[in-house]
Order: structure tokens, then sequence, then C-alpha cells
């Protein structure tokens, strides 16, 4: 057995004084369920950025696949096979909902410009097998009624999940979740739990699951790292997690446990 | 065909170019009109079959295309660009160089399938050479890269004269005709009146239909783009550059093809303005030239491709209304007509009080300067109330029928 997909060694990163990460490590399993939490400030999208290149760190390593993505461009990145969603939504808001889908195909597929512009057969075939794997997409993620609208028309709740099936359409090896049912009610999380779930099973994608909403991270997550202003303070299985008084003081403040 | 719920066509059909019946029909009628107008068969569109009308309609076809080029850059792609005449200039001159024949300049006298395709192609290099720099700008600072490139290319084109010509004489293109090499009759002759198929043609006429099928091919070119996968990422720069990169479209990348591609546009156009033209002066590719294009695209309507139809012809044909209703007015002012006191008002005859001065010492504006005043408010009127441009009131137009009688 190989090492771990995606490794963090020792990663410091700091804005201008503040720490907004240090010295954090840990290791993401191949068909693993990752969680990353602790309270907003973190560092948990910053560590995220990290991820797709977008922040370079100071210190430290990050290795995919037992090779340093440090300081390369996040569309390469991608490439690797890295797919993202964010804390607030990011959709190309006057594209329709295909059209973000098919957008999300980009480094799977490589029409150039000038067979696009000529429709040459290879641009005919590539589209319409695209549209094939987008409407498996669709399927999946119960999206059928919304396909032509623009994006930025759609709901909250529905925006979330196409957000989603663009990351999944990237065909990526691991996914990253950045609070994926932030402000959803309880029937719209449980819904959402549910593709996260077929989407690990079903297409065998590893997720790194960033998320405020505890009793979900408890029970999807198979391993959880807690950040608390940067610094790793636990890591481990849900149950012992729960248990950590240093995490239980970092929740909840020093004087319950004191 | 699969069959799934909830989707109405099959997805050759729905991702068709002219995605429905009612389109393609449009589309092929619009195109039928066009080809009846020199032959002057339906009588509405007879008045245009005129040399003086077909001049302007051949000049909104070839601004068509350098306008379709625009759109990829400014609709598509996000990037303001206040370059594209020099892209132009640089494409009417490589035309010039590889076509023309005039002595004492630099002429090599080639066939059209020769200069045409390199007057695209050069500039689309350049556009790749200077997009390093435009690319790492972003909003008003490109604007304003863009703009010192046209300063640039004025100032260059004043002062190549082997290339260009003197300023305020300028040079001669090639004549538009098809040769197989440098033989002495053409094998086709889009410029000078005469037969065809029986049907006796002015020059215009027939310079009309080769631009006509040159800008079909262009429409579907930029159609096409923007369906697929290199238009997808264009638009997602756009939207959001940083998300974008993220999903694995690289940002200098998307945007170096996006300068390149307008650029290529840019220089054909340039090329069939100087060939249609005849003879331009190096003062031609100016900042006015440049802006005649951004307000194509924003009345238009960012982004789409029939809107910069639309915006092509609005903005071409507009001087001449312009210039029609003012000399109706003028005329009623003089005549004592119905309308001669809004005539005597906006009109400036003989040196009178009057907006707008029909010759050129008049108190008034020109209406050269009336049309550059129209275009400003018109792309201040629709920037704030229309975003669409020409190709949103459609919609609302189409939708208000679409609705009718429940107008809601
Ligand atoms: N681009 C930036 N410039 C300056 N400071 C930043 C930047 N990005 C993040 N930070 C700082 O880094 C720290 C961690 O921020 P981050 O967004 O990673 O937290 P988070 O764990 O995702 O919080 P939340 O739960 O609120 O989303 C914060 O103090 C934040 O202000
Ligand atoms: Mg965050």
């Amino acid at each position: 057995m190989s090492g771990p997909l995606l490794e963090f060694e020792n990663v410091s990163l700091s804005f201008k004084g503040v720490k907004a990460l240090s010295g954090v490590s840990f290791g993401v399993q191949d068909g693993e369920l990752f969680a990353i939490i602790g309270p907003n400030g973190a560092g948990k999208t910053s560590a995220f950025n990290c991820m797709n290149g977008v922040y370079k760190p100071q210190e430290g390593d990050i290795r995919w696949k037992g090779e340093s993505i440090l300081g390369r461009r996040p569309d390469r990145i991608a490439e690797l096979g890295i797919a993202r969603t964010f804390q607030n939504i990011e959709l190309f808001a006057h594209m329709t909902v295909l059209e973000n889908l098919l957008l999300g195909r980009h480094i799977r597929t490589d029409v150039g410009w000038f067979s696009g512009s000529f429709w040459t057969k290879k641009a005919r075939r590539e589209e319409l097998d695209n549209r094939d794997k987008v409407e498996d997409i669709i399927d999946l993620l119960e999206i059928e009624s919304w396909r032509q609208y623009p994006v930025a028309l759609l709901p909250y709740g529905i925006q979330k999940r196409v957000e989603l099936g663009r990351a999944v359409a990237m065909e990526p090896e691991l996914l990253l979740l950045d609070e994926p049912v932030a402000g959803m009610n309880l029937e719209e999380t449980e819904g959402m739990a549910r593709f996260i779930l077929d989407i690990r099973e079903e297409l065998g994608i590893s997720i790194i699951l960033v998320e405020h909403d505890m009793g979900l991270v408890m029970d999807i997550a198979d391993r959880i790292l807690v950040l608390d202003f940067g610094t790793p303070i636990a890591m481990g299985v849900p149950a012992d997690v729960q248990r950590d008084p240093e995490v239980i003081k970092a929740y909840l403040g020093e004087d319950v446990v004191a | 065909m699969r069959g799934r719920p909830n989707l109405f066509a099959s997805y050759a059909a729905e991702q068709g170019i002219l995605p429905t019946t009612t389109k393609k029909v449009s589309a092929v009628l619009l195109v039928i009109a066009a080809i009846t107008i020199p032959l002057e068969v339906l009588p509405v569109l007879s008045q245009f079959s005129q040399p003086s009308w077909l001049v302007l309609l051949n000049r909104s076809l070839i601004f068509l295309i350098a306008a379709l080029g625009l759109n990829i850059l400014v609709g598509l792609a996000g990037q303001v660009s206040l370059g594209h005449a020099f892209f132009m200039g640089v494409g009417a001159y490589t035309a010039a160089v590889l076509g023309g024949t005039g002595a004492g300049l630099w002429s090599l006298g080639l066939p059209i399938w020769v200069w045409l395709p390199l007057s695209g192609i050069i500039p689309a290099l350049l556009g790749i050479l200077i997009a390093p720099t435009a690319v790492r700008v972003r909003g008003l600072y490109l604007a304003i890269v863009t703009l010192g490139l046209v300063f640039i290319g004025e100032h260059i084109f004043r002062n190549a004269n082997s290339i260009a010509g003197a300023p305020e004489v300028g040079r001669e293109w090639p004549r538009l005709e098809l040769r197989i090499w440098k033989e002495e009759n053409p094998l086709i002759d889009f410029a000078s009146d005469g037969n065809w198929f029986g049907v006796s043609l002015p020059g215009e006429a027939k310079t009309f239909y080769f631009l006509l099928v040159m800008a079909i091919v262009f429409v579907f070119l930029a159609k096409n783009l923007g369906r697929t996968r290199i238009g997808r990422s264009f638009a997602a720069i756009r939207d959001r550059d940083v998300a974008a990169e993220i999903m694995g479209v690289g940002e200098f990348r998307a945007k170096t093809q996006a300068f390149a591609i307008s650029s290529f546009y840019a220089g054909v156009s340039g090329a069939l303005f100087g060939v249609v033209v005849g003879r331009l002066i190096p003062e031609t590719w100016n900042l006015f030239l440049s802006v005649q294009f951004v307000a194509i695209v924003l009345i238009g309507g960012a982004g789409t491709v029939a809107g910069t139809v639309l915006g092509s012809f609005f903005v071409v044909l507009m001087p001449r209304m312009v210039e029609n209703v003012t000399r109706f007015l003028g005329d009623q002012a003089i005549d004592g007509g119905v309308l001669s006191i809004v005539g005597d008002f906006v009109v400036s005859i003989d040196g009178d009080f009057g907006l707008i001065s029909l010759s050129a010492q008049g108190p008034g504006l020109s209406i050269f300067q009336l049309n550059q005043v129209i275009y400003g408010l018109l792309i201040a009127v629709f920037l704030i109330s229309e975003p669409l441009g020409l190709f949103g009131i459609w919609i609302r137009i189409r939708n208000y029928w679409k609705g009718w009688p429940f107008t809601y």
C-alpha cells in the first residue's frame, strides 16, 4: 500500500503577521472522508486555498501522491484531480446550470478553439459525450428541472448542489467541500449528506469536508482534524475527537472545562 | 438518442447551433432577404439596392466581422479593449503589402487567398505577443493599456510611409477579386459592374454578396466558439477568474487565446475595409474606430452573437438615418412644412441659430459630432438600463408577444 493521497507536512501560512496556519500536518488516505473542523477563522478555508495553489504557505510542504505540489498554478493542480466547492458559492453567474457543469469538464476534454469554431466531428462528438456525462450528474443530484436556468436565478440550496455537481463533473480523485450545508435546513442537510455519501460510494472519490454542522461531521467522517487559530489541536476518529478536552475547550471556551 | 425525463429533445438537437425550428426558419429567411436586396425582388427592401445604401450595408458587414471579434474578447471573456482599431490596421496593411500593386510602396501583388488569411493570422500572432502585458492588468487598466496600443499604432502607421503611404494621403489596397496567382484576368471580380448568371449587377452588389458570405462564415465561427469548450472557459474567466482557475481553466492561456482570436477577426475585417474602400489614410485606425466597436458590442448586447449583428447594422446605418432626419428637418424649416418650427430650432441653415449644422461652418454640431454624442449617450443608456443591449430589448419584445394577450 502506497502513502496518502494528499499530505500536509508542517504547513504554516501567515498574512502580514496573522497566522492562518501553523505547523499543520495530516494525510488523507485514498477513499477516505476526512473532515477539518474548527471555530471561525481557524484556517480551514486557508488550508483549502493552499491545496488549490491559491495561497503559498511560507513553511512546510504539500504533497499529492508523494510529489510536492507547492508553487504549482491552480489550474495545474486541478488537472491532477483535485476539485472543490466554495464556502460562498462561486458559480459562474451568467451561465446556465448546464454550462456550469459542462465547464467542470474542462480538464477532461481537449477540443481547442479551432475544432470548436469549425464544429468539427471531434468537437461534436466531445460535446455530446460531455452532455451525456453531465446528464448523469444531473440525475445523481436531482436537478433535472433546473438545467437551462442561469444559476443566478436558482434558490440557494440548488446552487449549492450545482456547485457540487460542477466539481464532480471534473471526475476528481479528491473533492474539497467547504461548508456544503451552511445555511441549510435539516431536510436539505440530510439531502446533501446523502449526495456526499453517494459520491464517495458510487464514484469512489476521496473527500475532505470542512463543516460547522457537528452532527453531519460526526455522522459521516472517517477521521477529523481540529484546528484552532491555525494550530492543529486534535486528530482522530469522531468518537475520540468528540471527547477530547482540548477540542471541548476550543469550542465551548475555557470556563466549561475549568 | 437516450430517453431521460424532462429532456424534450435529443442532445444533438438541443446542442445545435440553432436549437429551435423558429430560430432555423428566421435565420434562413433573414439570409434570403439579404440575398434579394440587390435584386430588387421585395419592394420594401428595394431602396437598399441603390449603390449608396449598398456601400453602407457592405460597411456593416465588414464591421460585423470585427465586432464579432471584439465581442469574444469583451462580451465573452470580459476583457475591455480599446485596441481593436490597431489590430484592424495591422490586418489591413498586411493585406495591402501582400496583395497591393502600387509603385513606390511595399507591394507583392499576391492573390486574395494569400492575403486574406494572413491578414487575420498576423494580427493574431501580434495579439499573442502583446497578451502577456495585457493580461496582467484588469478592467480600467486594461482599457488604458489597449488605448496606448492605438496611439502607438497610429504613430507607427503615420511614419511607415512605405507601408501605409504618406499621412493624409494613404495608399491603395488590392482589388476584391479572385486570382489563381498573378495572371492578368481575375477568375472572379467582386468589385466592378458586370453580369453574374445573366443578371447585371453593380460592383457594390457583387461586393455585397462576397461580404455576406464572409459575414455568415464568421457568425458561425463565433457562435460555435461560444458554445464549445474554449468559449465556456472564456465566460468562466469573465465571471469568476479564481474559481475558473481552480476548475482547471488557465487564466493566462484563456485570455491570450481570447486576444489572439479577437485580433484575427479584427485583422480580416480591417483588410476587407481597406480593400472595399480602396484607399485609406494612415489616420483611419484611431481611437474613434475602436470606440465604434465598443459601441456595437455594448449597444448590441455584450456576449451575444445576435446582438452583435444588430449592433453592427445599427451603428453603421445610424449616421445615415440621423443625416436623413436632419436634412428632412432642414427642408421643413426652409419650405415651412409642418415641422418647420422643430426644424428651425434643430438645424442651422446658412449660419443661423440651430443645434446641428449641415454645412461645415455652421455654429451647431456637425453631423459627425452629433453622431459621436449619440454613440456616447447610447452607450451610457444601455450600460445603465439594458445591459443586454438591443438583444435584451428584442428578448423583451419577444417575451411580450409570447405572453400576448396576457401582458403580465
Ligand atoms: N487573503 C487573506 N488575507 C488576509 N488574511 C486572511 C486571508 N485569508 C484568510 N485570512 C485570515 O486567516 C485566518 C483564517 O481564515 P480562514 O478563512 O481560513 O478561516 P476558516 O476556518 O475558513 O473560518 P470560517 O469558519 O469562518 O470560514 C483568519 O484570521 C483570516 O482573517
Ligand atoms: Mg472558511
